[in-house]
């Protein structure tokens, strides 16, 4: 009883606790693990940021974006083209910033567009990302793909780990001001949000590019792992579906929904994947049937059903013991 | 006052007329009603104010300033808001953030979020929600999803309440305490412009009602005036006629 009074009053201090040694956890694992366990980690730590960039923007609107993979692609071939020229950090603001520049143009263009035709238009801009890159190549250097010189694990995983921090950081503080209710009336009912003094254009339009931002920050990051990427490893649809996979198997509802949902998926992908392929594609596939038909919320969404059930069992075991200290007395 | 002016005011879906040439004027203070069979164009010269649709032609204007070019959400931060015929409501929130998004959003200047909360606390209270302010909107019934659209609709300040049906689908009970609260707001300073089909509602407490058929105004006048005029009654009852010849 004692144990549950003292979780419900100190919540906020054992959720900054629980942070801290997630942290901690992350920041001493290259002193005592493999090199591939670190490897991983980042990887997980980049599904995070692309996870819970997507569902900033398409969570809240209900606006399907297909195109993560085009701004993580976009990062990528930034840090092939600047990896000479500037320092990695610089890289990362800039992989950033086209990114984002990139989406305002896009948005102001597609945002018109309405439920499935944006989800095509998003999609096929993936498709055109790899021609049009592909092109560019031949044209410009005669050849498909670029040598990415290799930057050590620790490097990676702490830079990485700070671009989670401070997308989760934005997402939440958005999430929470004005513009956060915004996005979500948007998503809610747009012609009324729109009505209520709501600027719709601008507000999507923004997010949008706000979200693309990390991704394409991510995309920098991700590209030295790879050692080399062309065309169609960076603007691969996988890295447009698996972000959407993770929140709605995480649960979109919550800001840690998408962040469960991508260390879940991220560590099954990457250490089941090697072994059992096939197997692995299958029982994905069952897995985010099951999610999509028991658990409209994802696995957050586990969290207040489980209370409300455990909540009632609890309630009546308490009345029980005090019926029969009643009984006693 | 003039508040709401329209001249020439005209609609058109491809050949289809939805509106044609209407002029029209809600004054300062009073509660206008808007009648007329279905399709007569009534709903689309709501959407033509508040700039859901763009005008083919006219011109109308808010205490003397075009509204012409303008979208929705600058629409209601001049002081018009309305309220939908099928309700538009954020079915994803509670209650009172519906009608928070009214307050943060429907005013020109910048508010504080403590300001917002005690915005939308009172709008709540007017419409008399308070004690469903945590409730799911998409839990509440016909009638209350109404109030929830009129409270979000209060909670931007509005000097132009634009009503789109607030009584269709309500019982005779729910539509008394319907005409209450529209003559309340009224009371309040707001002027109102209603659509309605409840004849009953309209009669009650509108000070002048205007009449569309085919997306023509074909008569506007006191409620008594109207009651007895020859062609509303013709276009309202003229089907049994043709049925009897």
């Amino acid at each position: 009883m004692d144990i549950t009074r003292f979780i419900s009053t100190h919540r906020k201090l054992l959720l900054v606790g629980f942070l801290l040694l997630i942290l901690i956890f992350i920041t001493t694992l290259p002193l005592y693990a493999r090199p591939s366990d670190v490897r991983v980690l980042t990887t997980i730590l980049i599904y995070v940021v692309l996870a819970v960039s997507w569902a900033l923007f398409s969570g809240t609107t209900g606006y399907m974006s297909l195109a993560p993979a085009a701004f993580l692609g976009l990062g990528m071939y930034t840090m092939a083209l600047l990896q000479k020229e500037l320092p990695f950090f610089l890289i990362i603001a800039i992989g950033g910033l086209v990114a984002f520049a990139f989406a305002l143009l896009i948005g102001l263009v597609t945002l018109r567009l309405r439920g499935i035709y944006f989800a095509i238009f998003t999609f096929g801009l993936v498709v055109f990302m790899t021609e049009i890159i592909q092109f560019l190549e031949t044209r410009l250097w005669g050849r498909h793909g670029q040598a990415i010189i290799p930057i050590d694990n620790e490097t990676l995983l702490y830079t990485m780990l700070v671009l989670v921090v401070v997308t989760v950081l934005a997402t939440y503080f958005i999430r929470r001001s004005r513009y956060g209710l915004a996005l979500v009336s948007i998503g809610g009912n747009e012609e009324a949000a729109e009505h209520m003094g709501i600027n719709t254009t601008r507000t999507k339009v923004f997010i949008f590019a706000i979200s693309s931002m990390f991704m394409g920050a991510a995309g920098v990051v991700t590209a030295p792992s790879l050692i080399y990427v062309n065309a169609n490893i960076a603007f691969s649809v996988f890295y447009s579906f698996m972000p959407i996979f993770m929140a709605i198997f995480g649960g979109m509802g919550q800001l840690y929904g998408p962040v469960i949902g991508a260390v879940i998926f991220g560590y099954l992908e990457k250490t089941l994947r090697a072994q059992l392929y096939s197997y692995f594609m299958l029982g994905f596939g069952i897995i985010m049937v099951v999610v999509i038909l028991f658990l409209p919320n994802g696995i957050a969404g586990l969290v207040p059903m489980l209370q409300s059930k455990l909540g009632g069992v609890i309630a009546r075991l308490q009345k029980g013991s005090q019926g029969e200290q009643h009984a006693n007395t | 006052m003039r508040i709401l002016e329209g001249q020439g005011v005209s609609k058109y879906f491809g050949g289809l007329a939805a509106v044609s040439n209407v002029d029209f004027h809600v004054d300062q203070g009073e509660i206008v009603g808007m009648i007329g069979p279905n399709g007569a164009g009534k709903t689309t010269l709501f959407n033509l104010i508040s700039a859901a649709l763009p005008l083919s032609s006219g011109e109308i204007r808010f205490k003397d300033q075009k509204l012409n070019g303008l979208k929705p959400h600058q629409i209601c931060k001049m002081g018009v808001s309305r309220t939908f015929q099928e309700t538009k409501v954020f079915v994803n929130m509670p209650v009172f953030q519906n009608v928070l998004v009214g307050a943060f959003f429907g005013t020109p200047t910048h508010i504080s979020g403590a300001d917002a909360a005690k915005e939308t606390t009172q709008a709540l209270e007017f419409v008399e929600l308070s004690a469903m302010s945590a409730t799911p909107v998409k839990d509440l019934t016909l009638v209350n999803q109404k109030r929830v659209e009129v409270a979000r609709a209060l909670a931007t300040k509005p000097e132009l309440l634009l009503l789109d049906e607030l009584m269709a689908g309500l019982n005779p009970a729910e539509v008394s305490e319907a005409m209450e609260l529209v003559t309340r707001i009224r009371d309040t300073g707001i002027t109102i412009f209603m659509v309605e089909h409840v004849m009953k509602a309209i009669m009650g407490i509108c000070e002048r009602i205007m009449v569309l058929h085919h997306g023509e105004k074909i008569a506007e006048g006191t409620p008594q005036e109207i009651a007895d005029n020859k062609t509303v009654i013709e276009i309202y009852l003229g089907e049994e006629t043709r049925a009897g010849s």
